[in-house]
């Protein structure tokens, strides 16, 4: 049971980090969208329902439709 | 092995901090900031939830009258963490509205050329 | 230079933390507030969620500062956005019949579903801004699958957001009129445990907020995606 929380929170701060190195803005925000669903699982499994039920459906669906049509009205690469 | 059981959660909440922290002091890019604050935002929340958690418990919801109630998890800061999801939504939606603003007079999103160009 | 000193100062603000969460550890005993809204939260307002029975009945005054929140960030997106014209110059072809046979057979079943998650609100995990988004997410399938044949009606989106937000509002000025005399008192008979019609004012305030939140955020995406 550890190991998968160790592995979940590893794989949280890797999408984390690989936000920060992307030069294309759309997969940066395909990684903060990864986050958002990790933190759900995390959620669940520190026994809140409602807060995972939250996140995943605010954090991680509306956040990120939000994202990319504001980068498809401005540009695309950052310089 | 006793050490992950008891900070594993710590160690994801604060990373997550930290990284949101560190996105939004370098990078040069707006949106990229935004980005960064939506991370900070993430790592937030879980350390909310993480400092109500009671070890063998369950979730606080009665769903047939008779569930003990001496082993349920502490309610108070789920309900703070659900407003601070939506709030930060909302501030999500009004900061990325700026950026469309920034683009169509600026013409770019680079902090520093839009610093350049007072006059 | 400047990632090596921000580094530095990370690296501080790091160790003050570290010193400091000695003193919370992990998974121990419960706050005495929790314990008063867990053992009597059942019998003094009736739902069964009790995170539903904090967020409404307990803290009701921190939800309506939440919906006035929401309410003035959607407005204030749309005064940003009503100056700057849109130039369409993208040209963008019909979608294909299958696409949007499929888009327009999905959504009352989503629609369905977000209701669901709302009406239960205080039986089941869920709840007024669970219930919204999800409707929200049904408005943006249509927007991305029918794109240049239907637009959100704007008659109902300003009465659902409109309507929600009175009805929360007199809800709270009846209670303080009869009952006890206090803002957002909880006056309705509480009913049998466990069934839809019980707890008090808890659903029909859950119901508004619903319509309301669905209404707002599908109106930010409409606002963000309009075709000048």
């Amino acid at each position: 049971m550890i190991i998968i929380v160790t592995l979940l929170v590893i794989a949280m701060l890797a999408s984390a980090i690989s936000a920060y190195i992307f030069k294309d803005l759309l997969s940066a925000v395909i990684a903060s969208c990864m986050v958002s669903l990790i933190a759900a699982v995390l959620f669940f499994l520190l026994h809140a329902p409602d807060v995972a039920m939250a996140e995943a459906s605010i954090g991680a669906a509306l956040v990120t439709a939000v994202f990319v049509i504001a980068i498809r009205r401005t540009k695309r690469y950052e310089e | 092995m006793s050490f992950l059981h008891n900070y594993i959660y710590y160690i994801g909440a604060f990373g997550l901090i930290f990284i949101g922290l560190f996105i939004m002091a370098v990078k040069r890019n707006y949106i990229k900031i935004i980005i960064g604050l939506s991370i900070l935002e993430t790592g937030v929340n879980l350390f909310l939830i993480s400092i109500g958690y009671i070890k063998n418990g369950t979730a606080p919801i009665f769903s047939n009258a008779g569930i003990a109630a001496e082993n349920m998890v502490d309610p108070v800061p789920q309900a703070l963490v659900l407003t601070a999801i939506v709030i930060g939504l909302a501030v999500m939606g009004l900061a990325l509205s700026l950026a469309i603003g920034l683009y169509k007079h600026y013409g770019t999103l680079n902090l520093i050329k839009i610093k350049e160009q007072k006059w | 230079m400047r990632k090596l000193s921000i580094i530095i100062v990370l690296i501080i603000i790091g160790w003050g933390i570290i010193t400091s969460l000695q003193k919370i550890p992990f998974g121990s005993s419960r706050a005495k507030l929790a314990d008063h809204y867990i053992n009597e939260g059942k019998e003094e307002t009736g739902a069964a969620n009790i995170v539903t029975a904090v967020v409404v009945s307990y803290r009701s005054l921190d939800t309506l500062g939440e919906v006035t929140v929401l309410f003035l960030a959607t407005i204030g997106l749309g005064a940003v956005l009503a100056t700057i014209k849109r130039k369409s110059e993208r040209e963008s072809e019909k979608a294909s019949l299958i696409l949007s046979t499929g888009c327009k057979l999905l959504f009352p079943l989503i629609l369905l579903f977000g209701a669901y998650i709302f009406i239960h609100g205080h039986l089941t995990p869920g709840g007024g801004f669970q219930g919204g988004a999800v409707i929200a997410s049904a408005f943006v399938l249509m927007y991305l699958g029918c794109h240049e044949e239907k637009r959100i009606n704007e008659t109902g989106s300003i009465l659902s957001e409109s309507l929600g937000g009175l009805v929360f509002l007199s809800i709270g000025l009846i209670g303080l009129a009869i009952g006890t005399g206090y803002f957002l008192n909880n006056f309705l008979p509480k009913g049998e445990f466990n069934t839809l019609l019980s707890g008090g004012i808890i659903p029909i305030i859950y119901i508004a907020i619903g319509f309301k939140v669905g209404a707002e955020l599908s109106k930010i995406i409409d606002l963000l995606m309009e075709e000048s």
